[in-house]
């Protein structure tokens, strides 16, 4: 009797199990249309990008991302991440340490906001400063007596970047430090540590692959930043033009292997970016923003 | 008296005591940035359009172009977005459900959208889809024009917001048990019923929240478009390119008024889509 149930039973699980997967078959075309998809809008854009940018041969591109122009736009792309990442970063810190590790009301509120950022198109980031800071703005004259200029110079810019990248850092350590509680802290205050040697030696290490992995996006986002960075930059050649702007003018100019050779300098940032976040993901086991 | 007083445990006020130091210098230092930074930045344009008067709001910011460019965001960015919801679902149940060779290097390179500048994945769009570009060159023959219409504006916001509804339905579908699907097909489902009636109500709050993530990008999405779109007014003319246009000629009132009616109309729809999410919770009560 028993013995004819199990039978049954089995039977059924087996059943179930192969309607609980699609036929090989099915699989199969499932796999190939992602592929195609993903080949066809994903991967073909990045081929383009390197292919179209040595089109002419390895030495246009080299002549085309050694111009003074081009130099002085990486230049400037790296001094802008240099400032706005800290900056941020700094900031990540702070904002996750107050969030993550004490109990206030309006804490979800607080959240949003750090988020607000993102949900705001890169054109209205760079308008709003605009707004503040221009000719016209509300600070544009007082700004002009003092003779000081934040639009079209590298101060508006920072700005911008700043504003574009703002809830990168925070984002990714709120959900890790949330997790990691305060315990380990406390148990350090308890055995005598101060508040900073607690930073350093437990909650720090605790964190640096979060965090590298959030200044990681937070970098690449500033380096890349276009929107909101050609509303506050006025593209003076030499002074204000970072990499995308620059990529932008060569391509206005049909100049386009030099827009390529320079967008192709981007495009490795990109690639770098996902290597390492990758890696990070893998041998950390650190899951990106929507991941859980 | 006293001894009541302090045999009481010290109150912070408004927050719950702890031992941790530092709340007042992260918590002050937080506000202080966010205000200094977003809060009242974002706050001028508000003060800046309730400064300007209803007919002016309205002549730019409700004018002919201006609508036709609203239509235009918000309409390929809706349709990227439901591309991307079937894609996206697709491209995540077949990363997540199946192994095949390079299948860890292809999901890692979904996310290259988010680390790929904006202008660099324009301009590439662009010389694929030109009508003497790559893919263009074969689709120009066949009548389909691609580069410089409605079209090229939704590839590109597809490229764009991929990633957020790969992202936000990958971890739900790994962490859906097998036992419903299993317990759906002993009651005798076929495999596309369980799909339809098990496996799509659990992961579609996930699915909108994407849609949503990837429809508010694509709304104010700019660098990767504007190559791809050809600009021109009332036809392949995007809201954020008319702001931009706006302030190249000084007109600071006109790409205030655009800027606030886009932000007031994304915050609408996103509030809509959240509203959906919470009676589809409620129906399904997942």
């Amino acid at each position: 009797m028993s013995g004819r149930m199990t039978a049954l039973l089995a039977r059924a699980r087996l059943r179930a199990r192969r309607s609980t997967t699609e036929s090989r078959g099915l699989q199969i075309v499932l796999i190939t249309i992602a592929l195609l998809f993903l080949a066809f809008f994903l991967l073909l854009p990045l081929v383009a990008v390197f292919s179209e940018a040595l089109k002419a041969g390895i030495g246009p591109f080299l002549d085309a991302v050694t111009t003074d122009d081009a130099i002085s736009a990486i230049e400037l792309t790296l001094l802008i991440a240099g400032i706005s990442v800290p900056l941020n970063l700094v900031f990540g810190l702070a904002a996750s340490w107050a969030i993550t590790k004490y109990q206030f009301p309006g804490k979800s509120l607080l959240i949003s906001l750090i988020d607000l950022p993102f949900s705001v198109s890169p054109v209205v980031s760079g308008l709003i400063f605009v707004l503040l800071f221009g000719a016209n703005g509300v600070f544009g004259h007082w700004l002009a007596e003092h003779d000081l200029k934040i639009i079209f110079a590298v101060p508006g810019i920072v700005l911008a970047t700043v504003f574009i990248t703002f809830p990168f850092v925070a984002r990714e350590l709120i959900p890790l430090m949330m997790e990691q509680g305060k315990d380990e802290e406390e148990a350090a205050l308890s055995l005598g540590a101060n508040g900073w040697q607690t930073f350093w030696h437990v909650t720090l290490p605790n964190i640096r692959w979060g965090l590298l992995y959030g200044v990681l996006l937070c970098n690449a986002r500033a380096m890349g930043e276009f929107g909101a960075v050609s509303v506050v930059s006025g593209h003076i050649r030499g002074e204000t033009n970072t990499m995308p702007l620059h990529v932008e003018i060569l391509y206005n100019e049909y100049d386009f292997v030099g827009a390529f050779a320079v967008a192709s300098l981007l495009a490795c940032l990109a690639l770098v970016t996902l290597v390492a976040k990758t890696v990070l993901e893998w041998r950390f086991n650190i899951h990106g923003s929507g991941k859980h | 008296m006293t001894a009541t007083t302090i045999a009481r445990p010290r109150r912070h006020g408004w927050r719950q005591p702890s031992v941790l130091p530092g709340f007042g210098l992260t918590f002050g230092f937080t506000l202080t940035w966010l205000t200094l930074i977003v809060l009242i930045p974002l706050a001028t344009i508000f003060l800046k359009t309730a400064g300007m008067g209803w007919h002016e709001f309205v002549a730019v910011g409700l004018s002919d172009r201006a609508l036709a460019a609203y239509r235009l965001s918000f309409g390929t960015a809706a349709a990227a977005g439901l591309v991307n919801a079937v894609f996206g679902l697709l491209v995540a149940w077949v990363l997540v459900r199946y192994r095949f060779p390079g299948d860890r290097v292809i999901g890692a390179l979904v996310d290259l959208p988010f680390a790929l500048p904006t202008a660099v994945a324009g301009i590439a769009l662009t010389a694929l889809y030109a009508p003497n570009g790559w893919v263009g060159q074969y689709l120009e023959p066949m009548g389909i024009k691609v580069a410089f219409t409605p079209i090229g504006i939704t590839i590109a916001l597809v490229f764009i917001g991929l990633p957020f509804v790969v992202r936000s339905v990958e971890p739900v579908l790994a962490d859906m048990g097998k036992d419903v699907e299993e317990a759906a097909a002993i009651l005798g489902a076929s495999r596309f019923q369980t799909f339809r009636r098990v496996i799509l109500p659990a992961i579609a709050p996930a699915l909108i929240t994407g849609f949503a993530l990837a429809f508010a990008r694509g709304v104010g999405e700019y660098g990767s478009v504007i190559f791809i779109s050809g600009n021109m007014p009332g036809r392949t003319e995007i809201a954020p390119l008319l702001i931009v246009t706006q302030l190249e000629q000084y007109a600071y009132n006109g790409a205030t008024a655009i800027a606030t009616v886009m932000m007031l109309a994304s915050f609408a729809i996103l509030l809509a889509l959240n509203l959906i999410q919470a009676v589809g919770r409620r129906r399904y009560g997942a």
